[in-house]
């Protein structure tokens, strides 16, 4: 199949090019010119063409959620999403804490194929933070990382070991800083709101706490720490300094955290019930600035779709999460607008950075790369319904907002797996 | 954000979720039309038939004796039927959910909700599905409000001391957990009351309460220091030991309210408590019956408060 990209937009992070022109496509990959004619040719005019979006955090919830969602409907919202890659945490049911489920994961993924589908495996069995799983065959049935996901790694001896063991075979880990004893019970940021509203409150500290743990940790070990949604201002200001010292982490945060803050609670909305926790307005402002300095290297959709019975429910006993895939790109560029960035930069924060936390060869437009496209109308506005979005997961705080930033067109490794007039 | 979920599209009450965001005029609405019905439950035949016909259900998904018993006397007195519901010992516990549970209800045609949570919020999530003739009064969520036990302390202090414009009120206690406290502030802060304060160790006191318009004081003497109301909160026996407090000996020791301790306020102050009360815990014996207690007033006080909310409620 060769297809040709005609008259686009042509926006590359990874070289900063930003300029109108043609992108030919043969073989899967990218290359400068086709050889021979075309089989289709793609009209982009008036769009942008950029390597398809990769998210670094995106639950499929399958295997053990199917009712929440299943691996096909969240592709689906991945591609139309204009999204391309995805690593999917392991807090599914039982968790990716065996070769066999990453392995019978990774291909349900490849029949439907649609996005690419990268497993974090579990860094400890069933995530309960005591015993260590077996990484290095997790690693070979295809894991890019280990993560607690969300659940409490309260043993700082285990959580010692762990790394040392994942630098071992220099296996990234995937971390998200949260002290659990200060988190516990809690449901909103501690603050004015969480006191107005009574919902026990996670203190910022909680997170800064954890930081502090995880810093002492790489220094010791020198194992390659991501961190996961990171929450405060004070987090960003000390992953700026211990970046500068030099020690081996990156970091991301959610893109409901750069637009939102604990105020979008209002009246106890579940939408906005969080891990982590909406914070302060400042807060927000400083993760938003963090991202735009490169403190924060990426923003991750931290998709979570959650059946409406689990929504409809008192604040603190709601389900966690949003869902994210389909407003990844728009909420990016709105970010992006306001940050009055330009837009390769802009865009480099979910395709080639995130590729660069991930290690893979994706999420830039050089000849010989994957052929993962996003062909997007970046003016073009549409209203978030529940019938606009393809994820089973209808759970948004925009629900009802129109948003700026439509797909046209994805591809992955050369195929159109969404289009749309 | 939403709008205010409890005012309908007149600004009038439709629900009554919180006092916060009540606007001055329906708050003393609310006492005046209580105060007219401080003499029907006074009378041989204490009832008017403002709510004849009309169902009320107590949805207490916590327990609660007195203030479940006090609605359903209020709502009695204004002729409604009303039906109490035990929920956390029924359906609840079957996984049903708070919704269905709603629903259900509705099916046999309420006219209002009372309802009690364990969660803050859960009476807006109840008020954002009822039918448009149904109407939903919060007797208590989570740690967030008490709008009714709020309006009948409010009406007790202006009972007792008519204007809140040159007052000073003390809360005193485990403010963190305390929904009496939240609904209280905000309801003297919106009549215009000069100084509140909130006294307490810092283990009790949520996170940034000075933005809610008080002034805290961690030392009761200071606090107490010429207030002209003193409001003690129920301390909750789990509570008593263990992170938040060592034991409630030490608590009562530099929290508890003494007679020694009260004549640091003004001498015509009055004590107030919304119960059930711990004596020796928070408060002295000899306080609780003496001469400056109005807890015994509040109770009568709170069945006028209710039917006034109720008969509003209702009528709107």
């Amino acid at each position: 199949m060769k297809i040709l990209i005609r008259n686009g937009r042509v926006v590359d992070p990874a070289s900063g090019r930003d300029a109108a022109g043609d992108l030919a496509i043969a073989e899967g990959r990218l290359c400068e010119a086709l050889p021979g004619k075309p089989d289709r040719i793609i009209d982009a005019k008036g769009l942008v063409v950029a390597p398809g979006l990769i998210d670094v955090a995106a639950r499929l919830r399958e295997p053990g959620y199917e009712y929440k969602a299943t691996l096909e409907s969240e592709m689906d919202a991945a591609v139309a999403g204009g999204v391309t890659s995805l690593a999917c945490p392991p807090d599914t049911d039982p968790p990716l804490d065996e070769p066999g489920l990453v392995d019978m994961l990774r291909r349900r993924a490849k029949v439907l194929s649609r996005a690419r589908v990268y497993p974090v495996g579990a860094l400890t069995v069933k995530l309960a933070g005591e015993r260590l799983t077996e990484m290095a065959e997790l690693a070979e049935a295809g894991c890019v990382a280990f993560s607690q996901a969300d659940e409490p790694l309260p043993d700082t001896q285990v959580l010692w070991r762990a790394l040392q063991y994942a630098a071992t075979f220099g296996f990234p880990v995937w971390l998200r800083a949260e002290d659990h004893w200060l988190a516990r019970g809690g449901v909103a940021h501690d603050g004015e709101l969480a006191t107005r509203l009574g919902l026990p409150g996670i203190p910022a500290f909680a997170e800064t706490i954890a930081l502090g743990t995880l810093f002492e940790l790489v220094r010791a070990t020198g194992t390659r720490l991501h961190l996961c949604r990171l929450s405060s201002a004070a987090a960003v200001d000390m992953v700026r300094k211990a970046k500068l010292e030099g020690l081996p982490i990156s970091c991301d945060v959610a893109i409901h955290h750069l637009h939102l803050s604990e105020q979008d609670l209002g009246y106890f909305d579940s939408h906005c019930r969080l891990v982590p926790p909406l914070r302060s307005q400042r807060d927000r402002d400083a993760l938003a600035a963090g991202l735009a300095d490169g403190t924060i290297d990426c923003v991750c959709s931290d998709h979570t779709p959650v059946d409406e019975d689990q929504k409809q429910m008192p604040f603190s006993e709601a389900e966690p999460g949003a869902t994210g895939l389909e407003l990844l790109l728009p909420l990016t560029l709105k970010w992006g607008a306001q940050q009055k960035l330009p837009l390769a930069k802009v865009l480099g924060r979910v395709t080639s950075d995130p590729a660069r936390i991930l290690g893979v060869h994706s999420g830039r437009l050089q000849p010989g790369a994957p052929a993962d496209i996003v062909v997007f109308d970046p003016g073009a506005a549409w209203r978030v319904t529940p019938d606009a979005l393809r994820s089973q997961g209808k759970n948004t705080p925009y629900l009802g907002y129109e948003l700026e930033g439509q797909v046209r067109y994805t591809l992955v490794a050369g195929n159109v797996v969404f289009e749309q007039a | 954000m939403q709008n205010n979920p409890q005012l309908n599209a007149n600004g009038e009450l439709r629900h009554l979720l919180s006092i916060e965001g009540l606007p001055r005029d329906v708050l003393a609405g609310i006492l005046d039309t209580a105060a007219s019905f401080v003499g029907v439950t006074e009378r041989e035949v204490k009832k008017v038939p403002l709510l004849r016909g009309k169902s009320v259900f107590n949805l207490f998904f916590e327990p609660s004796t007195r203030t479940r018993t006090t609605f359903e006397i209020a709502a009695k007195r204004l002729s409604a039927d009303v039906i109490n519901l035990n929920v956390a010992a029924s359906s609840q516990t079957k996984g049903e959910s708070l919704l269905d549970t709603v629903s259900n209800l509705s099916a046999m045609q309420a006219d209002l909700f009372v309802v009690r949570h364990g969660s803050s919020g859960a009476p807006y999530l109840i008020a954002q599905h009822v039918k448009p003739h149904e109407h939903v009064i919060n007797a208590g969520d989570g740690r967030h409000a008490h709008p009714t036990q709020g309006l009948l302390d409010l009406y007790t202090i202006r009972h007792y001391k008519q204007d809140f414009s040159r007052l000073c009120v003390a809360v005193v206690g485990d403010i963190l957990h305390s929904r009496v406290a939240r609904s209280l502030i905000h309801g003297l802060t919106t009549l215009g009351t000069p100084e509140v304060r909130v006294i307490a160790p810092q283990t009790l006191l949520p996170a940034g309460v000075e933005a809610l318009g008080v002034k805290v004081f961690n030392n009761m003497q200071a606090g107490l220091r010429d207030a002209d109301v003193v409001v003690m909160l129920r301390l909750q026996n789990e509570r008593m030991r263990g992170a938040l407090l060592p034991s409630a000996q030490e608590f009562f020791k530099h929290y508890g309210l003494t007679a020694q301790k009260l004549a640091l306020a003004r001498p015509d102050a009055i004590v107030m408590h919304p119960g059930p009360m711990n004596r020796g815990v928070e408060i002295d014996s000899t306080v609780a019956d003496g001469p400056h207690s109005v807890i015994l007033p509040q109770v009568t006080f709170g069945i006028a408060v209710r039917m006034a909310v109720m008969s509003i409620v209702a009528g709107n």
